[in-house]
């Protein structure tokens, strides 16, 4: 008698946990599927009513605008350029760094990681005016390194938190066995910590990656001609220019954010994982 | 998923294994000194970087916001605290201010309620792992796309002529088509509505890895002391998520604070300044009216609200 109420119990619990997360689902995900199923559309369709989410004139040819469209392109390949060399130097200076905290003890290390750490919490709008000055001045203006230089303020401090914290969790007996071997700290560091530390620098890497790739302000005042822009950037361009080609803006938003979704889909245990002990966000 | 362990970087890389360096002798030779320049070496990229990326820059807007023609002119007068005076003073100013504490509170509440919620849903017993793997995947989506994205997907949807107005005018909850993002009355709501789709999945990771990491002898003591499901998350699952949800919480208003795409890209501000915040405000003084003067006085303001909040972030941390 007990048991079958305590069953009864257990499946209405059920049915109302999956209640509610169908409806959470379908209030995350319709969105994303209404942008999916716009990009298939002619731009004709966008608005008709009753709206479909499979149309007659079912169509890959938005995708084929996109890609058939140096301009376009050019967007992805700054995109990539920018992210790939953020990500690269930010994984070699913040390496350098959290080797540093790891492994030494020396004055002033409180208040040089305080001053790391505050440095996340700076408003990127009280940053961009002097920067704007900082990088005309410097003749980076609508150039490659002045992006990437600017993109490094977000990653850096992130990166050598994550880092630092992987090698804490390294013993010390590992890079002293380099030492006895005769080799010094950069050995150690090198040969030892950082081929053991490669789960944890890749996903460091892939959060550096993304914040790259998403930027925004820098990457839309620090340039100038369309041939500097980057991806979030070309999708506002489409925006205005095209008089709104609806199927075409939501094409490149889902061409966009496949690099994205794609290493989060392939790094999703370490990178939520690693996300929950950093808690940090572009 | 499974390292239940929730931190924070504002803390996190200061402790180290203590007491494993070799004690340095007293009298300092020039080989140890070298040895303790060591570390210092190591962080010198990182040194150079912080300089010319935060220490000059904050130098700079702040000497900015004293003077007036800044960039624009060669030799700017310096003025004192007029720049300061006269953004304080702005109608414009303090409709932005309000409309950003409105935005930030609103959307860290409902972040956190939202991000509660989805990770005790995805943290239950009663489904088997696979469901609740491919349930989280479709809660993240939101989170995974670039503010770009987000702005013209919701463009897209709230266009008057949109799918939202389609099914809501069907149900009979509307008449016309409304412009959502058009309405003076309207557009602020619905931008807070945008932001805590587009936000709510990282508070969700942090608080379902935390619900994890709760022992479940806590919930048998409960249960054993006759705590209903309502008690039980009163007395065990909220005490022990207290410090996640206060350090997110100051995180996510500091974040939220700094939205500035999301703005940008769909109501630029308007209508009438519906949707005016501290950094879209202070970029249209620097960026289209070319008061770069004003806008580092708005940005310094800026810096310094953030630095409130930091700072309870900060001793939050310090408390844990």
């Amino acid at each position: 008698m007990r048991g079958r109420t305590s069953r009864a119990r257990r499946t209405a619990a059920k049915v109302g946990v999956l209640t509610g997360l169908v409806l959470g689902a379908a209030f995350a995900g319709l969105p994303v599927l209404w942008m999916l199923s716009t990009s298939f559309k002619s731009n004709g369709e966008v608005f008709a009513t009753p709206p479909k989410l499979i149309t007659e004139n079912f169509s890959f040819d938005a995708y084929r605008e996109i890609l058939g469209n140096t301009a376009q392109l050019r967007f992805f390949v700054n995109s990539y350029v920018v992210a790939l060399a953020v990500t690269i130097l930010t994984l070699v200076v913040a390496t350098l760094a959290g080797y540093a905290f790891s492994r030494f003890r020396f004055p002033l290390q409180r208040l040089i990681n305080a001053v790391i750490v505050s440095v996340q919490a700076v408003p990127p709008i009280t940053l961009v005016i002097p920067y704007f000055g900082l990088v005309v001045a410097l003749g980076l203006y609508n150039t490659y390194p002045g992006l990437i230089l600017t993109h490094m303020v977000f990653t850096l401090p992130y990166a050598i938190i994550m880092i630092t914290a992987y090698f804490n969790t390294l013993p010390r007996e590992l890079d002293e066995s380099v030492k006895v071997d005769g080799g010094n700290g950069w050995t150690a560091l090198w040969r030892v910590l950082v081929p053991v530390s490669v789960p944890g620098l890749v996903a460091v890497g892939v959060y550096t990656f993304m914040i790259s790739w998403n930027e925004y302000l820098f990457a839309l005042t620090l340039t100038r001609t369309d041939n500097m822009r980057t991806v979030p950037i070309g999708i506002q361009l489409l925006m205005g220019q095209h008089s709104y080609e609806w199927n075409q803006m939501m094409a490149m938003s889902i061409l966009g954010s496949i690099p994205v979704l794609l290493l989060f889909l392939l790094f999703q245990r370490r990178f939520v994982g690693g996300l929950a002990s950093g808690a940090v966000k572009a | 998923m499974t390292s239940a362990h929730v931190d924070h970087p504002m803390l996190a890389p200061e402790a180290a294994p203590p007491a494993l360096q070799p004690v340095t002798p007293r009298r300092a030779r020039p080989a140890a000194v070298a040895r303790r320049l060591v570390p210092y070496a190591y962080l010198s990229p990182t040194a150079l970087l912080i300089a010319v990326l935060m220490v000059v820059p904050i130098v700079m807007v702040i000497s900015y916001s004293f003077r007036d023609n800044v960039i624009v002119q060669e030799n700017p007068v310096f003025v004192g605290f007029a720049n300061y005076t006269r953004v304080l003073t702005d109608p414009e100013f303090l409709t932005a201010l309000k409309n950003t504490f409105v935005f930030i509170t609103v959307s860290t509440v409902a972040h956190l309620v939202l991000g509660l919620a989805f990770a005790m849903m995805l943290n239950t017993p009663l489904l088997s792992g696979v469901t609740k793997a491919i349930f989280r995947i479709v809660y993240i989506l939101p989170w995974l796309f670039t503010i770009a994205v987000i702005a013209v997907i919701w463009r897209l949807l709230l266009d008057p002529a949109g799918v939202v107005n389609y099914v809501l005018g069907t149900l009979g909850l509307i008449h016309d088509g409304v412009n959502w993002f058009g309405d003076p009355g309207k557009a602020l709501w619905v931008l807070t509505f945008v932001n805590i789709w587009s936000g709510y999945p990282f508070f969700m990771i942090s608080l379902l890895a935390a619900l994890q990491g709760i022992p479940a002898d806590l919930y048998e003591a409960a249960a054993v002391d006759g705590a209903n499901p309502v008690q039980r998350f009163l007395s065990v699952t909220l005490p022990q998520l207290r410090p996640v949800i206060v350090s997110m919480a100051v995180l996510d208003l500091i974040w939220t604070s700094q939205q500035f795409a999301l703005i940008w890209m769909t109501t630029g501000g308007g209508p009438l300044n519906a949707t005016e915040m501290l950094s879209t405000y202070t970029y249209k003084q620097a960026f289209s009216e070319y008061e770069f003067a004003t806008a580092s006085a708005s940005a310094v303001i800026v810096l310094l609200l953030t630095m409130i909040l930091a700072f309870f972030y900060v001793r939050q941390q310090r408390e844990r």
